[in-house]
């Protein structure tokens, strides 16, 4: 099953995150989306924290092609080599494991390893690594150009999908961010905005 | 057992064994349905504690929250929100310890210790209820139900008339129903017997309830244990109440003392009272009569200059004790002393009222309690001193009932009438009073701390609440209990006859139903009512 889920390859690997290369371009897993590397007892969760697309060789930058073309997808269609020259990447937060069996809401030991296949999470295992809350707290401090309360939010939204009472598992999400963010509100106000149901 | 059979409130977060305890309530927990006065179970890790709300108030954990709100119409945020940035704090005072499994035979005890921190607190269910206050048995009557419960909350009425009580709460409180209901427990329940001064004819017969519609009293319910002594035959007849006795009072049964005691009811001066001192010695029993005949002026001029009384004094107290003679129960001569038919009705253990008809002022009502009141103390005494000197049975304890009680107990007069005398002493006589009375505060201090049960209704007067709370642990927390009561029907109850503070709902009285719970409770009171209806028809 999980073959059908997979969506990339890890290119550059640090201990609080990855970047993976998508095989198929522009198919990013959306924002916030839980991803995994490894299979089985050991696997290493992230989420999906940023995308980008761009030319393969770094100092060739695209050019305009569409001026007489009538569509987007004919600029692709009259250009196939487009597919190869671009890629689509996209960064992953790590927020979790599994250690034999277990989900821990922490960093894993070791960083994820280059050329790991990267899948998308099925919903069984969202909901099982987001039955209890531990992983917002690496959320809620990550630094990207993509900022924490945003990628919190799009995480949220994304697990609530899974759910079939999806207000049910926002308003406990939220619950526990009022307690993370105790005494910063306006960091509550601002996730709570961008999930509210 | 009865731990988990309520709902949760939330957990202990701080507080003081002085100032009780602040419980964070649980986000499911809406503020709106606690109310304050509500009993509280809290499961420590050793023992479990039992205690009262007191207050509630609302927190928030950001001041930031405060000032900017979330939006009404985001009822997102405000769920989120509940029970963690934003939540209620209710103030909980610890009452008593419940003791764990093993020590739950000794019974609650008094609160000395706090439970820890994040003990759960729970509302506490019937059974913990009961096993506080106790059951209903041939001892505890039942008085009323706790707020929100239906639980029966019980007064051990032995205790009770072990030491004087006071019954408060300003007019139309729901006093008299109380101590009605009250009089008929000590009727039931105790063996003390009661006198009982009636002043607006409530007790004996039947009496009026704030609606209007009649309620039946004690003597309609226990026929044979009920006497009423009337002082205005007139009305008492006009009212179809039969009366057992007519009471007189005689000239010469009037002393110094009563006069003191009706200074500022006659607008009498201190002299004009030292002067009664004076003529009582002068002219023994019947000073009363011989001041009030002296009509030859040089006799009198000679008589004050003996006793150095000013012309002004002397005018003024014959002003006053003129007074007094002409009320209509006051005759030269009494055939049968009241006082005497009082003790043998008591004697024989039937509790009597005296109902005082039309002469609703004051001054009588002040002038023949203190009057009768006295003469059954020294007989008590008496015979109390004997039993012991003897080691022979000792008089049944009685219980005298007056109203108005500031006007016997105020710190100018507590100390010269005989009702100061025994709020202070007459426990060891075995003669308590039960003093019902809307301005406490009117009361010497030193009797209302002899006071050993209190029972309050609403008060609203802020020196009034002081001075019957004074020195009750948690006295502010349960201010708050006190000033929050319902205008009617409800009572703050503290003191020796209940293990700790109650807020109650006093139990129902005037319908069919409740008289007859009244007399099934105690089947050999049916069966004398049986029995006189027996001897009655026949």
């Amino acid at each position: 099953m999980s073959e059908n889920l997979r969506v990339g390859e890890v290119i550059e690997a640090s201990t609080i995150g990855f970047t993976a290369q998508c095989y198929e371009l522009y198919e990013i897993p959306p924002l916030g989306s839980l991803v995994k590397t490894g299979d089985g007892d050991t696997a290493l969760y992230a989420v999906v924290s940023g995308a980008t697309t761009q030319g393969i060789e770094p100092g060739r930058r695209p050019v305009a092609r569409g001026k007489d073309e009538a569509s987007e997808e004919d600029i692709y269609r009259t250009s196939p080599q487009l597919k190869e020259l671009l890629r689509s990447e996209f960064s992953a937060l790590v927020v979790g494991s599994r250690q034999n069996g277990r989900v821990c809401h922490y960093l894993a030991p070791q960083p994820a390893r280059i050329h790991a296949f990267v899948h998308r999470c099925s919903p069984e295992e969202i909901r099982d690594f987001s039955r209890d809350f531990g992983f917002l707290k690496i959320l809620l401090a990550s630094r990207f150009e993509v900022s924490a309360e945003e990628l919190t939010a799009a995480a949220l939204r994304q697990f609530a999908g899974v759910y079939s009472d999806r207000r049910a598992f926002l308003i406990r999400a939220g619950r526990e961010l009022a307690g993370l963010l105790g005494g910063e509100y306006g960091r509550l106000r601002n996730i709570l905005e961008r999930i509210r149901e | 057992m009865t731990e988990d059979s309520s709902p949760r409130l939330g957990i202990v977060v701080a507080g003081s064994l002085n100032k009780g305890l602040d419980v964070r309530l649980d986000g499911s927990v809406s503020v709106e349905d606690i109310v304050v006065g509500r009993y509280v179970v809290i499961s420590g890790k050793k023992q479990r504690f039992f205690g009262m709300l007191t207050d509630i108030s609302l927190e928030v954990a950001d001041p930031a929250i405060a000032f900017s709100p979330p939006d009404s119409a985001d009822p997102f945020a405000a769920e989120v929100l509940a029970g963690t940035g934003t939540f209620g704090l209710a103030h909980i005072l610890p009452l008593l310890s419940l003791g764990s499994a093993a020590t739950l035979e000794s019974g609650p005890q008094p609160v000395k210790t706090v439970p820890g921190h994040f003990s759960a607190v729970r509302l506490a269910s019937q059974a913990d209820v009961e096993l506080v206050f106790g059951p209903e048995d041939e001892k505890r009557f039942f008085i009323g139900t706790p707020l929100d419960m239906e639980t029966k909350i019980c007064l051990d009425l032995e205790e009770l008339v072990k030491r004087s009580n006071g019954i408060f709460g300003k007019s139309g409180t729901g006093k008299t129903f109380l101590t009605r209901l009250l009089l008929i427990g000590m009727l039931q329940k105790s063996k003390a017997v009661n006198l009982i001064f009636d002043m607006h004819n409530e007790y004996g017969w039947e009496g009026s309830s704030e609606r209007g519609h009649k309620v039946k009293a004690l003597k309609q319910l226990f026929p044979s244990k009920v006497a009423v002594f009337t002082l205005d035959e007139e009305n008492s007849k006009a009212r179809r109440v039969s009366t057992d006795f007519v009471v007189r009072i005689g000239y010469d049964e009037l002393e110094p003392e009563d006069i003191a005691l009706l200074r500022e009811t006659l607008g009498l001066t201190e002299p004009a009272v030292e002067a009664s001192y004076q003529l009582a010695r002068r002219f023994g029993r019947n000073w009363l009569e011989k001041t009030l005949s002296l009509d030859d002026d040089q006799e009198i001029k000679d008589l004050l200059a003996e006793l150095s009384i000013h012309e002004g004094t002397f005018q003024n107290l014959r002003r006053g004790l003129g007074v007094i003679r002409r009320l209509p129960f006051m005759v030269p001569q009494v055939t049968e002393k009241a006082v005497a038919r009082i003790l043998e009705y008591l004697g024989r253990g039937i509790n009597v009222v005296l109902e005082f008809g039309r002469f609703r002022d004051v001054a009588a009502y002040v002038l023949v309690a203190n009057i009768l009141s006295r003469r059954v103390y020294d007989q008590y005494q008496k015979r109390m001193e004997e039993a012991m000197g003897a080691d022979s049975a000792r008089p049944q304890p009685l219980v005298i009932t007056v109203e108005e009680a500031h006007k016997f107990l105020s710190s100018g007069v507590s100390s010269q009438t005989i009702f100061g005398t025994i709020a202070r002493e007459m426990r060891k006589y075995n003669v308590t009073l039960l003093v019902i009375d809307q301005r406490p505060s009117g009361i010497d201090e030193e009797v209302l701390s002899q006071l050993g049960t209190k029972i309050t209704c609403l008060l609203d007067n802020e020196r009034d609440v002081d001075a019957v709370l004074a020195g009750v642990p948690g006295k502010s927390e349960l201010k708050t209990v006190l000033s929050r009561l319902e205008s009617r029907q409800q009572a703050l109850i503290f003191g020796h006859a209940v293990p700790m503070p109650a807020p109650i709902k006093i139990r129902e009285y005037g319908s069919a139903d409740s008289y007859r719970s009244f007399v099934s409770e105690k089947d050999d009171a049916k069966k004398q009512a049986q029995k006189d209806i027996e001897e009655l028809w026949g």
